[in-house]
């Protein structure tokens, strides 16, 4: 078992003929991935390799049975691109793409409220359930199977702590970038709670970075429901106070999102912070036994 | 993308919200000329892509252009809390009964904008947030419905009866800006009430939203306005995310979570980063060699610490960019380079067959920023 992703997706990539699209769901397909349809405007009839193209989400999933959508839209039609892939019926959207202006993006995420579909990021590196799927651009060869959950503001930091985990030999049951805009979908408490009810999941990592009070809000959440030991990293400790302009955004968060500010919000509640990724790697160790 | 007041007081008159008369003045003969024009009295405020101007004496009242010409002087000399300054705003004096606060802002948490309204203004809004939270009305609005008039009457209720139409007229006219010009923040402290009854905005903080800015081509030509370092510019020319930071130990990586975790781990070796910089991903070599130009161009520098984990960035290819930066400049510092993830076999091999004097490899980021550090100091 995993989340989010896993043996029953059935993929349909959205901007499937633009190099990156492609590109990446030939890795996802050389992984295991059950990819089922291809959507680009226009190219409808074509086929990439031996995924057939279609002109749009709700054709492909009444032809296909997609269950999932992977989106590599550039950012001008990606909002509408997620709008489409919720009013085909999609149940987990995974968005890519990187630079859609927020109003859409806020505009989208509204919409979604009221459609039961899961989101992931935009602007993210996708989910993997490792052995089984992987959709989105984490490399697979970095990651094992096993049974630690993993939620990530960062791709990069995905990579660089998988690997540190695998060095040590712990495998992973899924790992979910969330990706770090400013709107986004599933965050710490979404995967926390997925985690939580997943019988194959034993223990979870979080790790953030500095804006925003994702982490803070996390914690809360931590303190209240999961049972499940929980390690995070936070990153950015000595990146500069950011400018900030008028007062509006502390007004809201009541935080300075300070990485120091979110690590005390997540040692309160119980949750071991580590200081280096390859401190991730030996706290969970530790609480695997 | 953090605009000057003037720059936000123009899209707030472009959008018919009341502000007062003001003109731009970069020399102190210019704001001299300006107060004279306002009748030998004016407001002289510093313009700088940061708050908290009115506690710092970056906003002040002047009783003669004599004095308007000092206190420009004085800004343009001296700055403000570590910004350069280019120009400062003058504006007229207006006859101020009350002082308002109200503000949009996009709020991360839900996805939606937060309308807030107090009919308390002025300097220390949020000392009022954290003592009286009450006394600030606060409603969400769901960008799928957009402001209605009922959130309208709910924000303007707070304020005296007198100044309702008026704030409430500068409420829609706001919102339509922030959603016409992607705005993620407008701020006005104060809105104020004048004695003849009219709502004006004596103040305006506006943020657009980046990634917005190619559907917002005239206010994408403002970055331009904003003075940026020199380093700083020629890696954004490069397409790179750099920020000059304080410290010796120059840092080049892939992802911005990385970087940063990078110049944490650097940090708890006892050393400081010079800069931050993301390649992103997917790097070219010669991207790379951009990024060590860039940093090795930096005096302060004493070494380089380039840390990558490849996905779709490839070793090897950031290791062909290094020895290519090698080959363009002459690096007079040690430079660690640790690589893992895709190709990193192949990348190492590359570096080590080059036996570059200058280049120390390291298998781990904990190792090889511990090196790094050790370099910087032994530099010092």
């Amino acid at each position: 078992m995993s989340i989010l992703v896993g043996a029953d997706t059935k993929l349909v990539v959205q901007g499937i003929t633009g190099s990156e699209g492609t590109f990446h769901t030939r890795r996802n397909v050389a992984y295991g991935t059950n990819v089922v349809a291809g959507v680009t405007p226009g190219k409808g009839g074509q086929r990439l390799d031996d995924i057939p193209v279609f002109d749009t989400v709700a054709e492909a999933t009444r032809e296909t049975g997609a269950n999932t959508s992977m989106i590599f839209v550039p950012p001008r039609f990606a909002a509408e691109a997620i709008l489409e892939a919720a009013d085909a019926g999609i149940g987990l959207i995974v968005c890519i793409t990187e630079g859609i202006p927020v109003r859409d993006m806020a505009e989208a995420h509204s919409y979604l409220k009221g459609s039961g579909a899961v989101l992931v990021g935009p602007n993210c590196p996708g989910v993997i359930s490792p052995g089984v799927a992987n959709v989105g651009i984490i490399p697979g060869e970095v990651c094992s199977p096993g049974r630690v959950g993993f939620v990530s503001r960062s791709g990069t930091l995905v990579y660089q702590i998988v690997h540190e985990l695998t060095r040590k030999g712990i495998g992973q049951s899924t790992c979910v970038g969330m990706g770090g805009d400013p709107v986004h979908g599933i965050g710490f408490i979404g995967s926390l709670e997925l985690f939580e009810r997943d019988p194959d999941t034993d223990l979870m990592i979080m790790t953030g970075e500095i804006g925003g009070d994702d982490e803070e809000r996390a914690a809360a959440y931590v303190a209240e429901h999961v049972t499940k030991p929980v390690v995070a990293y936070i990153a950015g400790f000595e990146a500069p106070p950011g400018k900030r302009m008028g007062h509006a955004g502390a007004i809201v968060t009541g935080s300075q999102g300070t990485a120091a500010a979110k690590a005390a919000a997540l040692e309160a509640a119980g949750v071991a912070v580590a200081r280096t990724p390859t401190q991730v790697a030996e706290l969970v160790a530790e609480r695997l036994g | 993308m953090d605009l000057y007041e003037h720059m936000g007081k123009e899209l707030f008159r472009a959008h018919d919200i009341p502000t007062p008369l003001g003109t731009v003045a970069r020399s102190p003969e210019e704001a001299a000329e300006a107060t004279r024009t306002f009748g030998g009295r004016s407001v002289v405020k510093v313009q700088v892509q940061a708050g908290g101007r009115g506690k710092g004496g970056g906003v002040v009242l002047v009783d003669s252009p004599q004095q308007a010409s000092d206190e420009a002087a004085r800004m343009l000399r001296e700055g403000f809390s570590g910004h350069a300054v280019d120009r400062v705003l003058v504006e007229e004096l207006l006859p101020i009964e009350r002082e308002f606060y109200t503000s949009f802002v996009l709020d991360r948490g839900n996805g939606e904008y937060l309308a807030m309204m107090t009919a308390e203004g002025g300097v220390d809004i949020e000392g009022l947030a954290a003592d009286r939270p009450e006394a600030i009305r606060r409603l969400h609005v769901d960008p799928m419905l957009g402001l209605r008039t009922y959130h309208v009457r709910e924000l303007v209720g707070t304020l005296p009866a007198a100044a309702r139409e008026g704030a409430g007229d500068v409420l829609r006219k706001l919102y339509a800006l922030l959603v016409e010009r992607d705005a993620t923040l407008v701020e006005v402290n104060p809105l104020v009430q004048l004695s003849d009854g009219r709502v004006v905005a004596l103040d305006a903080k506006v943020t657009i939203d980046d990634s917005a800015l190619l559907r917002q081509p005239d206010l994408a030509e403002l970055r331009t306005e904003f003075p940026i370092d020199p380093v700083e510019q020629r890696a954004n020319d490069a397409g790179l995310q750099y920020v000059k930071l304080e410290g010796e130990v120059g840092i080049i990586g892939n992802g911005a979570g990385l970087v940063m975790s990078t110049l944490d781990v650097v940090a708890q070796h006892g050393a400081k980063a010079a800069n931050f910089l993301d390649i992103g991903g997917g790097a070219s070599a010669d991207t790379m060699a951009t990024s060590l130009e860039v940093i090795l161009s930096d005096p302060s520098v004493r070494t380089v610490f380039i840390n990558i984990f490849g996905g779709i960035t490839r070793c090897d290819v950031v290791a062909s960019g290094v020895l290519e930066a090698l080959a363009r400049v002459e690096a007079t510092v040690p430079i660690v380079v640790r690589l893992d993830g895709t190709n990193a076999e192949e990348g190492r091999a590359i570096i080590a067959q080059a036996a570059h004097p200058r280049i120390v490899s390291a298998s781990t980021m904990d190792d090889a920023a511990a090196e790094a550090a050790r370099l910087a100091k032994e530099a010092a």
